[in-house]
């Protein structure tokens, strides 16, 4: 028994002739009809007088979405609920989260329009149509430029049609009939047999390679060699540690232990060895606006721009602060004072030094004296004078 | 269809284009003398502006032709004596230039010797900043432009008559030896011509930025001059809206490059911070400067952007036509925010004259009499190339 007529198709030899069917198709009236070429012909949507595809818009409010996606998950993330100064920078830095909301848009821009043509245009989970698996369609993937009319369509007339191919020189004429029963082949137990044994065996190699093949010879050559591994037992030394412990009394190369470290109010300190040369005072100048200043402010006022972030950082010109000795900045800077952590690693012993005169500096410029204006004057004129 | 370009016949151009042009070059050279002797500075800076400018269009018309070529583009081929018109203006560049060289001293901190002795920095730099190597470098891209250019048009020419098909060929590998020259002779023109202006300052990826520009300021000159021409039906009539379309669609791809190019230089130099880089930067958020800064990013990305996105509007000879002068202006303006800034007047915010309008009139009329020209010489048509049929067919 014949299954019910779903379409009537025609192959034909070239492009043009494919065009001038679909042009000629269209233009009877037919609505419910495709095209099927081996590769995609230029002028085609013209002549089948199609409208332009609505996916543009799917992909235009995914992508949107992803615009603010992006936005919302930086903005929360990084300006409300876990707020960190990076660089110094706003806590919203539009420039640095823009990469991020580009890739979020075309992203989503992407995938909804895959997954937006697989569910609206191929109508999920039907994946399965009635020119499959016909030589109709085997043709037109090898040589052949096929065109179809569903018996759907309101002009629909077999005869009419076939005598219309005809006319416009199709090679060969079928009749394209539905399959017995619609089956969902994505849904066949073949298939999603297929799919879990995949996944199993994706995943079983994954494992094996990083957690098995890594640890075979030839492969650990890399992974295994002559040298101890760090935070690791010890390939020597039973029952050790690979890292040992220096030797009492070590001391680094270049190094100079300090003799108050830990201690919080140390009694007696060291003195400053460096004089404040011009020389000096710049490199204080400058490891202070590196180091200090996001804490301490530009000129030590206490006023930058962590106010209110952190425990505000104190003025360094409190008069407990300039009745310090330079050795006991010193110890504030490498030792550190309460929530003020040591900058022992990021500045050498010179520089901290040099910290300490242009803190000094700092100080002694904010408490001017009458006589200090008088010295400053005489430098002026001897300036100008020569 | 063997032989559709038979349809064309050839109509001359209309001789108030011509007037039209002469009206503006005359008017723009004369405003643009007597700026020149009351403000020469100012003078200068502007026309380096607009040197800059027909660069864009001359040089990046010959790349489109040469992309056209190694990419074998059918579509282009119709429109490409469009392409080859404008970049007539790369020999004459030899004649722009020379005012140019004449106020290095206006333009070009670096080379005052005095303050070089006293710069670290341009002592360094001096090397390769020194006014001699500067000309040697600018005429031998000139020259590389020219060669290029005088030989592609001319075998391209050849072709309307003897149709011989070995000129595509020659065409093909000419181009793609132009392509390496024109990466490293444009991105040097950048350097030179204006990232200098600020010795001090380095992006390296200025060259690039200056590349996405000229071929949006290119690509927007051809679509306009195409449009028009198809308006008044100069072009082939098979010349539809799906060639149009390649073009709306290359427009749109380089708007998006020169933002992305645009915002990779802004957000590397925001991110390290550094004052020996942002210093430019916020120079150009100063005062007034703000307020082209914002315009730039308004006028050549999200304008452009928004108005080409859709498909149709790609084809839409009204929108292309708008949208292309547009982009020209977006283009000047980028110029303008790139150059303007570094003479001394504008340290703290633009500051007006009459002397800015004036330039861009010389610009217009200088475009439309070189093509004017060249156009009326030839064909508009290349119809001897092998591709014609194939790209008259064309459709999307
Ligand atoms: C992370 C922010 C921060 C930085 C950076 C920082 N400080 Fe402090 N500093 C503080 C805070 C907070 C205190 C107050 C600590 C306390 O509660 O005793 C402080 C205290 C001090 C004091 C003691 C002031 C007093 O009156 O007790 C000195 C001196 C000082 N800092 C110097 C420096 C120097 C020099 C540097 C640069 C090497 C520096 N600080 C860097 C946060 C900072």
């Amino acid at each position: 028994m014949r299954n019910r007529l779903f379409a009537v198709a025609a192959l034909f030899e070239s492009p043009d002739k494919i065009i001038k069917a679909a042009d000629a198709v269209a233009s009877q009236g037919f609505r419910k009809f495709d095209v099927n070429t081996p590769y995609p012909v230029h002028g085609m949507d013209k002549a089948m007088k199609l409208k332009p595809s609505k996916l543009g818009f799917v992909t235009l409010f995914f992508g949107l979405t992803g615009t603010a996606i992006g936005l919302i998950l930086t903005y929360w993330t990084m300006s409300v609920d876990y707020p960190l100064v990076i660089g110094g920078k706003p806590f919203f830095a539009l420039p640095a989260f823009i990469p991020i909301l580009f890739e979020l848009t075309v992203l989503l821009a992407t995938l909804a329009t895959v997954f937006g043509m697989f569910a609206f245009f191929f109508n999920l989970p039907h994946n399965d149509h009635p020119i499959h698996d016909t030589e109709y369609m085997k043709m037109t993937s090898y040589d052949k430029y096929g065109i179809y009319i569903e018996s759907a369509d309101e002009h629909f007339d077999e005869s009419k049609i076939k005598r219309l191919f005809t006319d416009l020189g199709a090679v060969k004429i079928y009749d394209l009939a539905y399959p017995e029963k619609i089956t969902y082949p994505i849904f066949e137990p073949k298939f999603v047999t297929f799919l879990i044994i995949t996944f199993v065996a994706v995943s079983g190699a994954t494992y094996l390679t990083l957690n098995k093949l890594l640890y075979i010879t030839p492969f650990n050559w890399m992974m295994d060699q002559l040298r101890e591994d760090v935070q690791d037992v010890s390939q020597y030394l039973p029952d050790q540690p690979s890292m040992r412990t220096p030797v009492q009394g070590t001391v680094a190369r270049g190094f100079i232990p300090y003799p108050y470290k830990g201690i919080n109010n140390p009694t007696e300190v060291l003195t400053n060895p460096i004089l404040p040369t011009q020389e000096n005072l710049n490199l204080g100048r400058k490891k202070y606006l590196s180091y200090c200043s996001p804490c301490h402010g530009n000129f030590g006022n206490g006023d930058s721009r962590l106010r209110g972030q952190f425990p505000n950082p104190p003025t360094l010109h409190s008069k407990r602060a300039r009745e310090f000795s330079d050795g006991m900045i010193y110890h504030i800077i490498t030792n550190g004072q309460n929530v003020m952590p040591s900058y022992e690693s990021q500045v050498t012993r010179e520089e901290r030094w040099a910290i300490v005169n242009y803190i000094r500096v700092l100080q002694r410029a904010k408490n001017a004296q009458e006589s200090d204006l008088e010295v400053a004057k005489k430098e002026f004129e001897k300036n100008a004078a020569q | 269809m063997q032989h559709s370009e038979m349809n064309y016949v050839k109509k001359a151009l209309p001789s108030n284009l011509r007037s039209i042009g002469l009206l503006l070059l005359i008017a723009g050279i004369i405003l643009g003398l007597v700026a020149y002797f009351i403000d020469q500075p100012r003078a200068m800076f502007n026309y380096l502006i607009s040197y800059m400018f027909l660069i864009s269009i001359g040089v990046g018309s010959l790349f489109l032709i040469s992309l056209e070529y190694v990419a074998n583009a059918d579509w282009s081929v119709p429109l490409r004596r469009v392409i080859e018109h404008l970049a007539a203006i790369i020999p004459l560049l030899f004649i722009l230039v020379l005012p140019l060289f004449f106020s290095i001293h206006d333009l070009f901190h670096w080379s005052h010797p005095e303050a070089v002795s006293e710069d670290k920095i341009l002592q360094g730099k001096a090397p390769y900043l020194n006014a001699t190597f500067f000309i040697i470098r600018s005429i031998a891209a000139i020259v590389i432009w020219s060669l290029f250019y005088f030989f592609i048009s001319r075998n391209s020419l050849k072709q309307d008559e003897t149709k011989d098909q070995k000129l595509t060929k020659t065409n093909i590998k000419l181009s793609a030896a132009f392509i390496p020259f024109f990466a490293v002779t444009i991105t040097v023109s950048a350097i030179d011509w204006m990232m200098s202006l600020e010795p001090h300052w380095f992006s390296t990826i200025f060259g690039v930025y200056f590349f996405a520009g000229t071929v949006v300021a290119s690509l927007a000159a051809v679509t306009l001059f195409v449009v028009k021409l198809k308006e008044k039906e100069y072009l082939h009539p098979k010349v539809t809206n799906d060639h149009l379309f390649s073009l709306g669609a290359l427009m749109f791809a380089f708007v998006n490059f020169w933002a992305y190019i645009a915002f990779s230089q802004y957000l590397l130099i925001w991110y390290a911070d550094l004052p020996e880089e942002t210093f430019w930067f916020l120079h150009r958020w100063e005062g007034s400067w703000t307020v082209f800064s914002i315009a730039l990013i308004v006028m050549h990305f999200i304008v452009p952007y928004a108005v080409l996105l859709a498909q149709p509007a790609k084809m839409d000879m009204k929108k292309l036509k708008f949208i292309s002068i547009w982009l020209l202006a977006a283009h000047l303006l980028d110029l303008f925010w790139l150059v303007m800034p570094n003479m001394s007047v504008h340290a703290h915010g633009y500051v007006f004259s009459w002397i800015d309008l004036v330039f861009p009139v010389f610009i217009v009329g200088f475009v439309i009499l070189v093509f004017y020209y060249r156009a009326n010489k030839t064909n508009l048509l290349p119809s001897g190339d092998p591709k014609l049929n194939r790209a008259l067919d064309f459709h999307i």
